[in-house]
């Protein structure tokens, strides 16, 4: 039990990455972008083949989260240049990169259990005192994670990102990125190229979601075509949970709070993958229930609290009115 | 400063629902000079806005900013000499940022922008100088989200966004029309003194012809896609409503009951 939910945070951290790159787009530039299911693989795939014919992972890690952003870059230039609706956009990249990704791929599945990737790197780096006295804290379990150097290292990465996100979004550049999701024809009167914000803001949310994919396909030990298939949901599960449960006050604030529902989200899959009827191509019905109540619930709690208050006011206003009479 | 050359501009041409918003308009506007712009509607009062911002292209003709032809300039960058402020107060801000990374955005419009941080501790005691001209408090409120603001108060705030870059010209359509009285004359206040602080060229659109006669040292009126009466200085000083009336009249040879009840 422990164990698994330990590896729940592990992908959780790695999935947030994925997370951020979809804030970025649906939340930050209101852009409904489905890219994400094909640049997502196009990450994994790309680091996978170059890992597989020898190239330092660090480096492979890099190039595919690149080619994510430039997938991205095409997608926002379709929906700017082209004038092609945004879905649309989205959906026409996704499914080309779909054929895309196997030519780079060669083959469906790119395994990668016997190469050296950045996580065997980062294990055989880590000192294994840190894991028993980080163990020595949970007395009594009956298994022990065998190693916290991966939630550890994707954690700081996972948090650097996030800070960089943050401090993006507030220089002028993110600024005007930020105003082109809420005011597009403001922006422009205060002399932006609406066009190539959005091509770079969608260039750099592709970016994230393919690193994302990088690493989890090294965390996996594999790349597969079909692993990105309803990765759009995910990340966007994981932004509206983060939202629901953590709030959305300030951008430094939802970035957190979008991290946080990407590990809720993992927790909340390994536990129902522990529900004996339930098989793990409930998977994606789980996902649909999961964000339908992340969101229904918020507003049916604020629609209930504000009936309460009213009721409440008006059982006031009625006491008052009583005592008024009977004076 | 401001030149536009037989600028003309047909909405929907060869079609039945064809529209002449602009017709073979000449104006030529010095350093400073404040003009307002009054018409019934759908006089094409807003296509010449939008045609000297860069938002429409004309069909034909020219405008000239600085002896510099920007026809074919993009919106974005003929922005940067270019202040607005819209009749819709939702439209000049973005209301899920603050007051202060508004301004910073309005701040960058003539700079190149970069990847530092749109808000520090020297803009934002600029910035709070300027609110506290405004007198609304909105000096208190850097952090505010701007969609909290009132109708009124988000206006002044666009039009501050839009004239503390010292633009070369400054475009207002109906900017106080969506006010309530008081806020209106406010805002018109606000203009006022803007304008002549940074001695701004200006075209300012407006329904009411009270405040076309009280504000500015031009004025131009608009019908059909023409301007059909541009009167300045002194002229202009002694300008009554009904002069401007009796004007339209002579000019268009009509009736204008039904727009005077537009006009007014
Ligand atoms: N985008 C458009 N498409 C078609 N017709 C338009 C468009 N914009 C304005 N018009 C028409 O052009 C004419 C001038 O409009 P406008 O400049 O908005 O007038 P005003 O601002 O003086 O009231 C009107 O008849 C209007 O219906
Ligand atoms: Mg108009």
């Amino acid at each position: 039990m422990l164990i698994s939910l330990f590896g729940a945070f592990e992908s959780g951290v790695i999935y947030a990455i994925m997370a951020l790159g979809v804030y970025l787009s649906f939340r930050v530039l209101d852009f409904p972008d489905l890219t994400v299911d094909g640049s997502f693989v196009t990450g994994a795939g790309i680091t996978g083949m170059l890992i597989v014919n020898g190239m330092s992972p660090i480096m492979a890690t890099l190039i595919g989260a690149f080619a994510g952003f430039i997938a991205g870059c095409i997608t926002g230039i379709l929906h700017t240049k082209g004038r092609i609706n945004a879905l649309l956009s989205g959906i026409l990249m996704m499914i080309a990169l779909y054929s895309i990704n196997i030519r780079f791929m060669g083959q469906p599945t790119v395994s990668m259990l016997n190469e050296t990737t950045l996580f065997s790197q980062i294990e055989s780096f880590w000192s294994s005192g840190i894991d028993s006295v980080l163990n020595s804290m949970f007395i009594g379990a009956e298994r022990v994670p065998t190693t916290w150097a991966i939630f550890i290292i994707m954690g700081i990465v996972t948090i650097a990102i996030k800070f960089l996100l943050d401090f993006f979004l507030k220089t002028e550049i993110g600024l005007a990125i930020r105003a082109t999701g809420d005011n597009q024809k403001m922006i422009r009167s205060l002399s932006a190229n609406t066009n190539f914000l959005i091509i770079i803001g969608i260039g750099l949310s592709n970016g994230l979601v393919a690193l994302s994919g990088a690493l989890v396909a090294q965390h996996g030990g594999f790349a597969n075509l079909n692993m990105g298939i309803g990765m759009i949901v995910i990340g966007l599960a994981s932004v509206i949970i983060g939202e629901a449960l953590f709030g959305k006050k300030t951008i430094a604030r939802v970035t957190l709070a979008v991290i946080g529902g990407a590990i809720i989200y993992r927790v909340v899959i390994t536990l129902a993958l522990r529900v004996d009827f339930l098989e793990p191509s409930d998977l994606k019905l789980i996902t649909a229930v999961l964000v339908i109540a992340a969101l229904v619930t918020p507003k049916a709690l604020q629609a209930r609290r504000e009936k309460k208050r009213r009721l409440a006011k008006r059982a006031a206003l009625m006491n008052q009115r009583g005592s008024e009479a009977s004076a | 400063m401001l030149k536009i050359h037989d600028v003309s501009l047909t909405f929907n041409e060869d079609t039945p629902d064809e529209k002449k918003a602009l017709q073979g308009i000449n104006l030529e506007l010095k350093k400073g000079e404040f003009v307002t712009v009054i018409g019934s509607n759908g006089a094409g009062k807003s296509t010449l806005m939008n045609v000297i911002s860069g938002s429409l292209i004309p069909d034909v003709g020219d405008v000239l900013i600085d002896d510099k032809n920007v026809v074919h300039l993009p919106e974005y960058k003929r922005s940067k000499m270019i202040g607005r402020v819209f009749q819709d107060p939702m439209a000049g801000t973005a209301p899920s940022m603050t007051i202060e990374e508004n301004l910073a955005m309005a701040y960058a419009r003539d700079k190149k922008r970069r990847l530092v941080p749109g808000v520090n501790k020297k803009r934002k005691d600029y910035f709070r100088e300027y609110l506290e001209t405004l007198n609304l408090g909105l000096e208190d409120r850097l952090n505010a989200k701007v969609g909290l603001l009132s109708g009124g108060e988000r206006q002044a705030l666009s039009l501050l966004m839009a004239t503390f870059t010292e633009p070369n010209i400054l475009l207002l359509d109906e900017h106080t029309a969506a006010l309530d009285p008081s806020r209106a004359e406010l805002i018109t206040k606000i203009t006022a003194d803007v304008v002549s602080k940074f001695d701004l060229t200006t075209l300012m659109v407006t329904h009411n012809m009270q405040q076309a006669l009280d504000l500015g040292n031009r004025l131009f009126m608009m019908d059909k896609g023409q301007i059909i009466f541009d009167i300045k200085g002194e002229e202009k000083q002694n300008l009554t409503i009904k002069d401007l009336l009796d004007e339209f009249q002579r000019i268009r040879g009509k009736q204008i009951e039904s727009d005077k009840a537009v006009l007014g």
